[in-house]
């Protein structure tokens, strides 16, 4: 936030740049912790396949059900897989599901709750309640009955995530524009005969922004323990695929045998999840209006 | 016999965020029993600290460094939580500014009252609650006392705060801006009620106000605080008479008095801003802002030096202002344009009705019962000129922020006719073309909100010259700043980097950015300090002269609308009461409200002397406005029945004033005197 611009009205605001932001992650400890975290954990699901000593499905059956050794980090399990190498291969899923999922629930949800909150009205009535009577099923039983309609599936994960999360961040998105939208700035703008485009994105975003990249962060990390729960479920996606959750699942059987199995992915989950949870307290702080 | 409060050199500092900040340096007071004391400052200036300091209730971060606060000759500094609770109550208390957020709203005012006061049994108690509900004069005590704080009035629970204070009979009263959230009628009646207590139970009273008009009707003696530091003290009649701090004058130069005009008084603001505790300045704290200082000032603290009559002045300069050698006065800002009556009419409002419609139930819904709706503005016609400013003054609720936002197309109008230059205005903004949207602007109310916090000033100010003019340039926007008298690098700070006032007048350039025909100023200075509102009410003037632009400017403060406008309109419950050119408002005929509004403003003269015009009960619920006139319920003029049941006439008098009123004018000006007397200053 420390250039300057001198042609009025020129740029669009200087704090959201991804440098600017990174660099303000890494000004306090606790935000530097979990931006660190993920950022490690982005950088497995990118190369991870590469560096996998062992293939995400090979099975050495001589060295099944082996505890951690310098050969396997993270053993080996009931099949003698290579544990390490599968939670390496998983990252990958973990992401581009939970990612993928919370992006379109987040751009959906937002895209629904700045207009129907800024809107109000009839339309905005009628939609809130049909979102209320989605949020009083709990999350996990709404994906049981979506997935039992349609089968398993990893598209059908997807869709689940969009599904539950939609209307979360609509509501979440409706109440900051609600009560940004009776501020004096978007009274001027609408003064001024700005178009609802304008009021939308240009006054009233920047400022949800912050609180939506939070909620984003938040149900991301809600994500990547669903994708969890449902592969532990057996519901989600199925073996052989690395899931964490499916992982977990599947080691669950023996854990008397091979605990390391167990244990490995559901740190995985853990970390990742703080990590997350640590870099959204930060974003709040490094995403707030300029110059404060 | 001691002195109920004795503070001696006391010195609070905060660690906050880069190190230790002061927030008030070796102030000392003393109040007598019987003694109120009047404590005076703007934001920033240490009051707040230094009350919390005397409660001993600081936050965690505070450390008093130095000093000694005596209650009764005890000292607190160094008393044990426990020792503190016996203090608190029995020999201080306290009422707080939000009288709903220090109630507790789970216990029944009854219950609440003699909470301190275990040793009664419930009996004993539930009599001592009415009694003390009786000496604040509520009315119904029985029922207050079995009421929950939120099911009654805003007045009626600082009543309750105050009984709560006197239920111990404490040494040390401290009122912290005890009116300050009510409105001028009901502020009234309390203020009221406290003078009658005060003198009944000659209690020593710490009286903190911003404002000066509360002061001079109260206190005995007083204290100036600026940026942490004491600069002047003294006795009421000395300082308002010959102040001697230029800081004291500045203070009393920027505060329009009831019934003076711009086009006879020029106020004086003070130039710059407030200090922050942060960065203050390090010799005299005032010497930046301050049109006497010398080298020294900004070289050395000046010491708090004795001058005689028991006063303190904290200035170098003292004797030169003592002996009338140097004037201390800001430079006066330059007489606006004689106001000459035009012609060309800008705006003209015809029979306006804005109307809110209240949510139903599902069940009312399928009963089909009729919405109710709330009238919020109510059969309002007015007519602004060109260059004309035109006031409307109205206590909470009654209607003048719809009125505004139903001019500006913010809210929908449900009936009326509306004309700009001639032509017709339609009511909602999106039928008004790119003409007339240029033509007619508006300054809203809070100046925090007003600008987008994720842009720079310049995007800010550059977009309605964009959008408006087509005229979108880095010149453009320095010659708006240099009009409202800000340099040109502030084009590139962020909202949140500018105070309070800087704020208010980027919003005022942004309105005026289209070199609009009229603007719409919809209570521009009551957040500020009394030091910035007036450079804000000058900036004003000095742009409507510039260009010839019209203002309607809406205010719950009748001085400040007397002083800037041509013509005045008294708004109750949605509908006008009085329309009057600003030089007649003041003098009689009044409408009976108009006369209670000017009977209930503290004025700023120890020596004024004032009618006293009471109202009975509360502003009438707006969802079931009176019959007839809807003043009649409180009305202290009332005739009989034809006020309840006929709709007033407009009456108009050779002063040109209209009054909405059964009273024939003639009548009105026989039974009513001036409502106060004021001396002019020169």
């Amino acid at each position: 936030m420390t250039t300057t611009n001198t042609k009025a009205g020129a740029t669009p605001v200087r704090g959201w740049r991804p440098l600017t932001v990174l660099l303000g992650l890494y000004g306090r400890p606790a935000s530097a912790a979990g931006t660190t975290i993920v950022l490690i954990f982005l950088l497995i699901a990118l190369i991870g396949p590469v560096i996998a000593p062992y293939g995400v499905n090979e099975q050495i059956v001589s060295d099944a059900r082996q505890a951690p050794s310098p050969d396997h980090w993270f053993g080996t399990d009931h099949l003698g897989r290579d544990v390490f190498s599968r939670i390496l291969f998983g990252a990958q899923d973990i992401f581009l599901l939970a990612g993928l999922g919370t992006l379109v629930a987040v751009l959906a949800g937002t895209a629904i709750g700045l207009l129907s909150g800024y809107r109000g009205g009839i339309f905005d009535e009628a939609l809130m309640r049909v979102f209320d009577s989605l949020l009083a099923i709990p999350a996990l039983l709404l994906a049981l009955l979506l997935l039992g309609i349609v089968g398993p599936a990893r598209n059908a994960v997807l869709a689940v995530i969009v599904i539950i999360y939609t209307p979360i961040v609509a509501r979440v998105a409706r109440s900051v524009v609600q009560s940004i939208k009776v501020k004096g700035f978007v009274q001027a703008a609408r003064i001024r005969g700005e178009s609802q485009g304008w009021i939308l994105f240009r006054e009233i975003l920047p400022s949800a922004l912050p609180v939506l990249t939070v909620e984003g962060a938040l149900r991301f990390s809600y994500a990547i323990f669903l994708i969890a729960a449902l592969g532990f479920l057996g519901i989600g996606v199925q073996p052989p695929n690395p899931n964490w959750g499916l992982m977990v699942g599947e080691a669950r059987e023996h854990v008397f045998q091979t605990p390391w199995a167990l244990w490995a992915p559901a740190l995985a989950i853990s970390i990742l999840v703080i990590g997350v949870n640590l870099m959204a307290d930060g974003l709040r702080r490094v995403l707030r209006a300029p110059g404060v | 016999m001691n002195p109920a409060l004795s503070v001696k050199d006391l010195t609070v500092t905060y660690r906050i965020g880069h190190g230790p900040v002061t927030a008030i340096r070796e102030a000392s007071l003393e109040i007598q029993p019987g003694e109120v004391h009047g404590l005076v400052g703007e934001s920033g200036s240490g009051k707040t600290t230094l009350v919390l300091a005397v409660m001993q209730h600081l936050p965690e971060q505070a450390e008093i460094t130095h000093g000694s606060i005596r209650v009764d000759g005890r000292e607190l500094l160094g008393l044990s939580p426990e020792r503190l609770r016996s203090v608190w109550g029995s020999q201080i208390a306290m009422v707080p500014q939000d009288p709903l957020s220090a109630l507790n709203p789970s216990l029944k005012i009854g219950t609440q009252l003699t909470e301190q006061r275990d040793d009664l049994s419930a009996a004993e108690a539930r009599d001592k609650a009415l009694g003390l509900l009786e000496m604040v004069q509520i009315a119904d005590p029985a029922r207050v006392a079995r009421s929950y704080p939120h099911q009654i009035s805003g007045g009626m629970q600082q009543r309750v705060m105050i009984a709560m204070a006197l239920c111990m009979g404490p040494k040390l009263l401290i009122l912290d801006e005890p009116t300050t959230g009510l409105d001028s009628t009901t502020e009234a009646v309390v203020l009221d009620l406290i003078r009658e207590l005060m003198k009944a139970r000659q209690t020593a009273t710490l009286y903190v106000s911003h404002s000066l008009g509360v002061i001079a009707q109260f206190a005995d003696r007083l204290t100036v605080l600026y940026a942490s530091e004491l600069v002047e003290q003294g006795s009421k009649m000395n300082l308002f008479e010959s102040p001697f701090h230029p800081y004291t004058h500045g203070l009393l130069d920027s505060i329009p008095r009831l019934g003076e005009n711009k086009r006879e008084i020029q106020l004086r603001s003070i130039g710059g801003r407030i200090p922050s505790l942060g960065d203050l300045p390090p010799a005299c704290v005032f010497a930046p802002r301050c049109p006497v200082a010398i080298d020294v000032c900004h070289e050395a603290r000046p010491m708090l030096e004795d001058s005689g009559m028991a006063r303190q002045v904290r200035c170098y300069r003292r004797e030169e202002i003592q002996a009338g050698e140097i004037d201390p006065r800001q430079p006066p800002a330059a007489p606006p344009r004689p106001h000459s009556p035009t012609a060309e009419t800008v705006l003209k409002v015809q029979d306006l009705e804005v109307r809110y419609d209240q949510p139903r139930s599902l069940a009312e819904w399928l009963r089909r019962s009729p919405s109710q709706s709330v009238r919020a503005v109510d059969d309002v016609r007015l007519v602004i000129g060109k260059g004309e400013t035109f006031g409307l003054v109205g206590e909470s609720g009654s209607g003048k922020t719809s009125l505004a936002q139903a001019v500006i197309g913010l809210v929908d109008s449900e009936r009326g006719r509306m004309e700009l230059l001639g032509a017709k205005l339609p009511a909602q903004i999106k039928h008004r073309d790119r003409g007339t949207l240029s033509r007619l602007q508006m300054v809203l109310q809070n100046p925090d909100e007003a600008l987008n916090p994720y842009l720079t000033v310049g995007q800010s100010l550059s977009r309605p010259l964009a959008l408006l003019r087509g005229a979108d340039s880095d010149q453009e926007v320095h010659r708006l700043l240099k009009s409202v008298r800000l340099p040109p690098e502030y084009a590139d700070r962020y909202p949140a980097q500018l105070s309070g006032g800087e704020k208010q007048r980027v919003a005022i350039a942004r309105a005026f950015a289209t070199i609009p025909d009229l603007v719409l100023l919809d209570e521009p200075v009551s957040s500020l300090d009394v030091s910035v509102q007036a450079s804000i009410l000058n900036l004003l003037n000095r742009l409507q002269t510039e260009h010839g632009t019209s203002l309607l400017f809406i205010s719950h403060d009748i001085a400040v609308v007397g002083f800037l406008s041509d013509y005045v309109g008294v708004l109750y419950l949605g509908r006008l009461m009085e329309v009057a050119p600003s030089e007649a408002l003041f003098h009689p005929p009044y409408h009976p409200y108009t006369e209670a509004l000017l009977s209930a403003i503290p004025l700023l003269d120890p020596e004024a002397s004032q009618e006293r015009v009471r109202l009975r009960g509360e502003i009438p619920s707006p969802l079931a406005p009176p019959t007839g006139c809807p003043f009649h319920t409180r009305c202290p003029r009332f005739i009989g029945d034809i006020c309840i049941e006929q709709t007033p006439p407009w009456q108009e008098d050779e002063t040109g004033t209209s009054i909405f009123c059964h009273i024939p004018v003639n009548d009105l000006r026989q039974a009513q005197g001036r409502v106060f007397a004021m001396r002019k200053r020169q």
